[in-house]
């Protein structure tokens, strides 16, 4: 078995209001940093997993992130695999 | 023939749970029974609460461990069988993780949480939530929620529309909600979730008895 950690990124999609970011874009400017475009917030989830293959790890993620870490309704997600 | 009960769902984190209890048993005689999360037995319940609060401290979203309690696993089959399942604010975000209504709800607009009386137009009466008289006037409930916000995609608004699932919606939008969505039906009526508080509106005393109609209506069908 081979050991795996993996860093999920969840985001809110594009055609959600995202308050928070705005907020936090808004709290930037009064420190000071001009030029700031867009900020929007997400998740970054880091899992660890014991695993044979990378692909068998890609489908128990994509369970994960469909099923629980994301909604798909109001959230995309992706995530990059590195073999510890 | 056995009482009608109307089962209470109790999450770690629940806590509308004793308010629904008073307004159905101290108000309108019905006979309650607290369900904990982790029975799937729904045999002796005739209709079931998912009442408000904050289920497993609303980690990763606002019901989105709930969905994987026992309890809503056993709730597919309760909702196929007809049985009526009503979601309150907690409820409603419960019912929506869990797909067994289209949309989801998140952070309100302003960020704030909302604790106000807001006044609701009242759309559809389908599956007798709420009746014409309610349409004609409209209703008045308390809300007290921090991601009440109705989002959904256009496609799901249009079926919302088209299939008149739409219960209720804002007069005043507090939280900027998609199309003011308040309130939505599944489409065979038998599922309402909702963020307003009826239960919080059984009493002239303490805050009017606008909703003292749907909570009734759980044993009207």
């Amino acid at each position: 078995m081979d050991q795996f950690s993996v860093k999920v990124f969840i985001r809110l999609r594009p055609s959600v209001l995202d308050p928070a970011g705005e907020a936090t874009k808004s709290a930037s400017s009064k420190l000071g940093v001009e030029g700031i475009k867009s900020l929007r917030i997400g998740k970054m989830i880091e899992v660890k997993i014991e695993s044979e293959t990378e692909n068998e790890v890609r489908e128990k993620i994509d369970l994960l992130c469909d099923r629980l870490f994301a909604n798909t309704v109001i959230e995309d997600y992706e995530y990059s695999i590195e073999t510890i | 023939m056995e009482r009608f009960t109307v089962g209470i769902v109790v999450f770690p984190g629940s806590n509308c749970d004793r308010d629904v209890s008073w307004s159905l048993e101290a108000c309108l005689d019905i006979k309650t029974k607290y369900l904990w999360h982790e029975s799937s037995d729904l045999g002796d319940v005739d209709a079931i609460v998912l009442p408000g609060g904050f289920s497993y401290g609303d980690y990763l979203r606002c019901g989105a461990i709930a969905r994987f309690s026992p309890l809503i696993n056993a709730l597919h089959d309760f909702v196929k069988s007809g049985r009526r399942v009503l979601g309150i604010c907690n409820g409603f975000q419960i019912l929506t993780e869990s797909g067994f209504l289209p949309g989801a709800l998140v952070a309100n607009k302003n960020l704030n949480f909302i604790c106000d009386d807001v006044e609701l137009n009242v759309i559809s009466s389908k599956g007798g939530w709420l009746n014409k008289e309610h349409q004609k006037k409209g209703i008045k409930l308390p809300i007290a929620h921090g991601e009440g916000r109705y989002h959904c995609d256009l496609d799901t608004l249009k079926k919302l529309i088209d299939n008149d699932l739409i219960a209720i919606r804002y007069r005043n939008n507090p939280n900027g909600s998609t199309f003011d969505i308040a309130g939505i039906t599944n489409e065979q009526g038998n599922v309402f979730g909702l963020m307003p508080h009826p239960e919080r509106a059984c009493d002239e005393k303490i805050g009017g008895i606008d909703g003292l109609y749907t909570l009734k209506s759980l044993i009207r069908y």
